[in-house]
C-alpha cells in the first residue's frame, strides 16, 4: 500500500471513503462483496503457446505463455517447471518506473505463482521430456496495461486462463505432435481489503491505496485453500482471517462460471 | 536433497521425535554484536540467525524521510553457504518477498510516530537454514527490536504451521517443508493479532482453522522464551527502577 506521496489528496481520499464506508457505501455503488466487471478473452496473442487478455474493472493486463524444452531444477528432475513473471510497466501508470522490479511486482508475481503451483492444477509430472535433462518450462509472463487497483485477482485469472489454452509447441522443436497442456483445476486468487472495519472484495485503485491490511486468498473449485498472504501492516484477528477465507471461496466459485463460458 | 521419507509421523512421533504440537528446541541469545544498537543470535533446531537492529537514524535518501514518523526497513538475507546448494549472494526475489512480508510484521507494533525523519533498520543473516527461517529471523529481530530500545507496543512472535501425512503440525523442519502438504508462516503479538500470514500448500477451510489455533499455542510458548530472555538480560536493571517482572 502506497504511503507518502501526494499526503493532502490522500487524506481527504481517505476521509470521503471512510465516511462513505460508514454508510455501508463504495464510491463506484458496490456492494462490499462485489466484484467490478470482469471479461477474459483468450488466444489474444497468436505468437504466445497461451494467452488471455483481462479486464477487471480499470484494470487490464495481457497474459502470455510461452512454453520451452529446459533443464528441470535438480530437486525435481522429473518434473516441469511453472514460471511467473510480472511486469509492472510504466506504460500502466504513473507510479511505475522503468528498471528492474520492485518488491511489490516481485511480490504480486510470487503470490499467484503459489496460487498456480500450490493448486497443482497443472500436472508438471506430465510435463518431463527426458527425466533429469530436459523438461517443459512454461514461462507466464503477465503485462499489466492499465493500473486500476488489485492487479493479483486480475493477473491469477488471467493466468489460468491462458493456461487453459495453452498448447506444447511439441512439433516446434521436434518433439512428437503439439498437445493441449493438461490443467487439472481453476485456482483463484481473491483480494480482500480492510477498512474502516470493513471487509471489501476487488478493491479499486484509491481503495487499494487507503486499505490498512489486505488478505489475498488463492482457493480451488472443491474450496481448499492453495495460497494466502497477508500484506500491509495492520494486524488482523483470527475471526478476521476465517471470514475472509469465505468471501474469497465464495468470489472464487462465482469468477469460475466466467471460465465455463470461455 | 534427501529423499522423501515415506511417513512422516510413526506413532505419533515426527521423524525428529517430537509429537504434533511441539517445537523444535529454541536458543536465544541477547545482544551478542556490540557494534548494533541492538541484536539478538537465536537458534531454532538446526536454523541459526542473526539479527541486528540500527536507529533510529538518518535516513538517506532525504526524498525518502517520513516527516510523521520512522521509516522501518528490513533486509533478510541467506548466507551463500547456509543450504546445501550454494547460494548466489545478493538478494533473491524470494528474499525481497521475504524482508517486505517482515517489515510489515513489524510496522505496526514500532512506534514511528516518535522518530520522524529516521530509518529503523533491521537486519537478519541466516547463517544455517533448516525450514522456518523467517520465523526465526522474526522471532530474533524482535528482541532486537527490543534490544535496541525501541518503543514498541509488544513482541512480535512467530511460528510455521504445516500439514504432512494430512495431519497439521507446528514448527515443520527441512524435510516436512520439502515435501510436505502445506506451510503457513505465522506472527503475532502477544494479543494474537496476526501482523504476517502467508501460505503455501493445500489445505481445507477446516484445516486452516486448526492451523492458525496451533500456530497461537506454538506463538505464545515463543513469546514466553522471548520475554525470558528480556527478564535475564535486563530484569535486574528493571527492578532496580522500581519494576516488577509482570
Amino acid at each position: 500500500m502506497s504511503s507518502g506521496d501526494n499526503t493532502v489528496m490522500a487524506e481527504v481520499q481517505r476521509d470521503h471513503l471512510f465516511n462513505l464506508v460508514l454508510k455501508g457505501e463504495r464510491a463506484d455503488g458496490r456492494a462490499f462483496d462485489e466484484f467490478r466487471e470482469i471479461t477474459i478473452e483468450t488466444r489474444a496473442i497468436d505468437t504466445a503457446d497461451g494467452s488471455a487478455m483481462v479486464t477487471l474493472g480499470d484494470t487490464r493486463l495481457l497474459v502470455g505463455i510461452k512454453v520451452q524444452p529446459g533443464e528441470p531444477f535438480p530437486d525435481t528432475p522429473d518434473k516441469g517447471v511453472i514460471i511467473v513473471n510480472i511486469e509492472l510497466i510504466p506504460l500502466a501508470s504513473p507510479d511505475y518506473e522503468a528498471g528492474p522490479p520492485r518488491e511489490g511486482a516481485i511480490e504480486i508475481a510470487r503470490v499467484v505463482d503459489r496460487g498456480i503451483r500450490e493448486s497443482e492444477s497443472i500436472d508438471l509430472t506430465k510435463l518431463c521430456i527426458t527425466e533429469g535433462e530436459k523438461v517443459w518450462i512454461i514461462f507466464v509472463d503477465i503485462h499489466v496495461l492499465n493500473n486500476g487497483g488489485n492487479i493479483i485477482d486480475a493477473a491469477s485469472m488471467g493466468a489460468i486462463a491462458a493456461l487453459l489454452t495453452t498448447t506444447i509447441p511439441a512439433a516446434r522443436h521436434d518433439l512428437g505432435e503439439d498437445t493441449p497442456l493438461p490443467v487439472r483445476d481453476i485456482p483463484l486468487a481473491v483480494t480482500t481489503i480492510e477498512f474502516g472495519g470493513e471487509m471489501m472484495l476487488d478493491p479499486s485503485l484509491d481503495e487499494e491505496k487507503i486499505a490498512s491490511t489486505s488478505l489475498i486468498v488463492a482457493t480451488n473449485t472443491d474450496g481448499s485453500i492453495s495460497g494466502m498472504q497477508k500484506t500491509g501492516a495492520e494486524p488482523l484477528t483470527i475471526d478476521q482471517v476465517m471470514r475472509v477465507v469465505g468471501m474469497a471461496q465464495t468470489a472464487a466459485s462465482e469468477i469460475r462460471k466466467k471460465f465455463m463460458e470461455v | 536433497m534427501s529423499e522423501k521419507p515415506e511417513h512422516f509421523i510413526i506413532d505419533g512421533k515426527r521423524l525428529d521425535g517430537r509429537s504434533r504440537d511441539e517445537l523444535r528446541p529454541i536458543k536465544i541469545e541477547l545482544s551478542p554484536l556490540d557494534r548494533a544498537d541492538g541484536s539478538c543470535y537465536l537458534e531454532w533446531g538446526r536454523n541459526k540467525v542473526m539479527a541486528a537492529v540500527y536507529g533510529p537514524r538518518e535516513l538517506h535518501p532525504r526524498h525518502r524521510q517520513n516527516m510523521t514518523g520512522a521509516v522501518v526497513q528490513c533486509r533478510y538475507n541467506m548466507a551463500s553457504f547456509s543450504v546445501d546448494e550454494r547460494i548466489r549472494p545478493g538478494p533473491s526475489r524470494r528474499s525481497v518477498e521475504i524482508s517486505k512480508v517482515i517489515r510489515q510484521a513489524f510496522e505496526h507494533v514500532v512506534f514511528t510516530k516518535f522518530f520522524p525523519k529516521t530509518a529503523i533498520d533491521i537486519y537478519i543473516e541466516v547463517l544455517r537454514a533448516d525450514a522456518g527461517t523467517r520465523t526465526a529471523g522474526i522471532n530474533a529481530a524482535s528482541l532486537a527490536l527490543a534490544d535496541a530500545g525501541i518503543p514498541m507496543r509488544g513482541l512480535v512472535s512467530a511460528c510455521a504451521v504445516g500439514k504432512v501425512d494430512g495431519e497439521i503440525v507446528l514448527d515443520l523442519m527441512k524435510e516436512e517443508d520439502n515435501f510436505g502438504e502445506a506451510d503457513v508462516p505465522i506472527a503475532m503479538t502477544a494479543d494474537n493479532r496476526i501482523t504476517l500470514l502467508q501460505m503455501d500448500g493445500r489445505m481445507t477451510t477446516e484445516e486452516f482453522y486448526t492451523a492458525l489455533e496451533l500456530a497461537k499455542t506454538g506463538c505464545t510458548t515463543v513469546y514466553e522464551l522471548q520475554r525470558q530472555a528480556l527478564i535475564e538480560k535486563y530484569g535486574d536493571e528493571y527492578r532496580a527502577e522500581g519494576g516488577s517482572d509482570e
